[in-house]
């Protein structure tokens, strides 16, 4: 892989950070202390099983289904029970619904804590330095950011996860999406919505390719 | 620990400059995925708790914590873990030649995936909350400087706010090891966004935030 050595680029670490890696691997599977195939199986299931698809569904069903609606944002631990995408242990879900008066936000200013069994793992720029430290003191610059401008009267709440709780938005249902089914409406919502940094799609995005 | 993960309200680091959302790939090298998966299987084995993990990644030098990369501070906190641990050996670690197993057995496969999926609360859901604090009452943060860990963030320090919600007991995350498990009432206080950033601050906004009984005073 092509590197002049001298960039410090975030997608191509320098390889000295991948031997480190190997050598600690070989070193704990030596020990007995961790299993390859184990490794291999948790890689599997975060890279390609569990990601925001999971979320989609809960809240494709929630804009379709207002007593699930209702029990998602009463206990959402136990309505996404219903879908069979548990938490990691520890981990309780709060759903937090988006209106025309209030948007919410999430982030971790702390670390990174996300909700892993209904997104997966967090993208990068929600790891980042510049979104944990801005998102609680510049909620609306942030969100201009990610193309996302709210009328001034709007509520903006911004959910630091400081503690196991983990945050789901369920962002507001699109306007001209009557009669939508589930699967349809899975289309208009985006892993960037559901942290609320960006509104779900319109019909109109959709058919431009958006 | 007051370090730089700590990063509520700080400036000057610039855009976010997000990757498009259908073109990121979950993990940006290999490493990183085998990072993630062997931090997740140590954890699994109990010799720290997830605070002890945090408290490694984030007791770092603060240079060395802000030039890394997300993963290359995992690999720098399982690094640390496991000396700590004294089941690998400083040298083990510098050659990465094991001197001999280790007694504590490997979580296999079929065991890791039941652990990332187990339900259950942080402790006993059905237990009696008796929470000192009410919805609605006025609450503020205490000031305090902590050599440990703590999910206290600066920002709210010394803040008032108002509780919105009871979450229940929870492991208290600034005691929390593996032989020394506590539990309190987890609130969540709603800030108004003046009371954190002044009157220059964003303009009808609140923030959030989950805090432990222990953190919080009358005001």
């Amino acid at each position: 892989m092509p590197h002049d050595g001298h960039d410090h680029d975030h997608t191509e670490p320098p390889s000295d950070v991948a031997l480190r890696v190997k050598s600690l691997e070989s070193l704990l599977i030596d020990k007995g202390l961790v299993d390859p195939a184990a490794i291999d199986a948790l890689v599997d299931r975060y890279a390609h099983r569990v990601g925001p698809q999971n979320g989609k569904k809960v809240v494709a069903r929630a804009w379709t289904d207002p007593e699930f609606k209702q029990r998602l944002l009463d206990d959402a631990r136990e309505a996404v029970g219903e879908f069979d995408f548990k938490g990691r242990p520890g981990e309780r879900l709060v759903a937090v619904e988006n209106t025309p008066e209030v948007h919410n936000l999430v982030v971790c200013t702390l670390c990174s804590c996300y909700p892993w069994n209904v997104l997966g793992l967090p993208p990068v720029w929600y790891k980042s330095a510049p979104y944990r430290a801005r998102a609680v003191s510049d909620p609306r610059g942030v969100l201009g950011e990610f193309g996302t401008e709210l009328p001034d009267e709007v509520e903006v709440r911004v959910w630091d996860s400081t503690a196991e709780m983990r945050y789901l938005v369920v962002p507001e249902r699109p306007t001209g999406t009557e009669g939508w089914s589930a699967e349809q409406l899975e289309k208009l919502i985006t892993r960037n919505s559901m942290i609320g940094v960006e509104q779900a799609k319109s019909p109109a995005d959709l058919e431009g390719g958006a | 620990m007051d370090n730089v993960h700590d990063m509520g309200g700080m400036q000057a680091f610039g855009p976010i400059n997000p990757e498009p959302e259908t073109e990121e790939p979950v993990f940006h090298a290999e490493w990183e995925s085998r990072v993630f998966a062997m931090t997740l299987l140590s954890g699994f084995l109990r010799q720290w708790t997830n605070d002890m993990a945090r408290h490694a990644r984030e007791s770092q030098n603060p240079v060395t914590y802000l030039r890394n990369t997300y993963y290359e501070n995992w690999l720098a906190g399982l690094e640390t873990l496991w000396v700590g641990s004294g089941q690998v050996t400083p040298e083990e670690l510098a050659k990465g030649i094991s001197s001999g197993k280790s007694d504590i057995q490997a979580i296999d496969a079929e065991k890791a995936l039941v652990s990332v999926k187990g339900a259950g609360g942080p402790v006993d859901p059905e237990a009696p909350v008796n929470a000192g604090l009410k919805v609605g009452d006025r609450v503020r943060v205490k000031t305090f400087h902590p050599m440990g860990h703590t999910r206290a963030p600066r920002y709210l320090r010394g803040r008032e706010g108002v509780i919105d919600r009871i979450h229940g007991r929870h492991i208290y995350p600034d005691t929390h090891t593996v032989e020394n498990v506590e539990d309190y009432p987890l609130y969540s206080v709603r800030f108004e966004g003046a009371e954190l950033w002044g009157p220059d601050g964003n303009k009808r906004s609140a923030v959030y935030a989950d805090l432990w009984e222990p953190y919080l005073e009358q005001p």
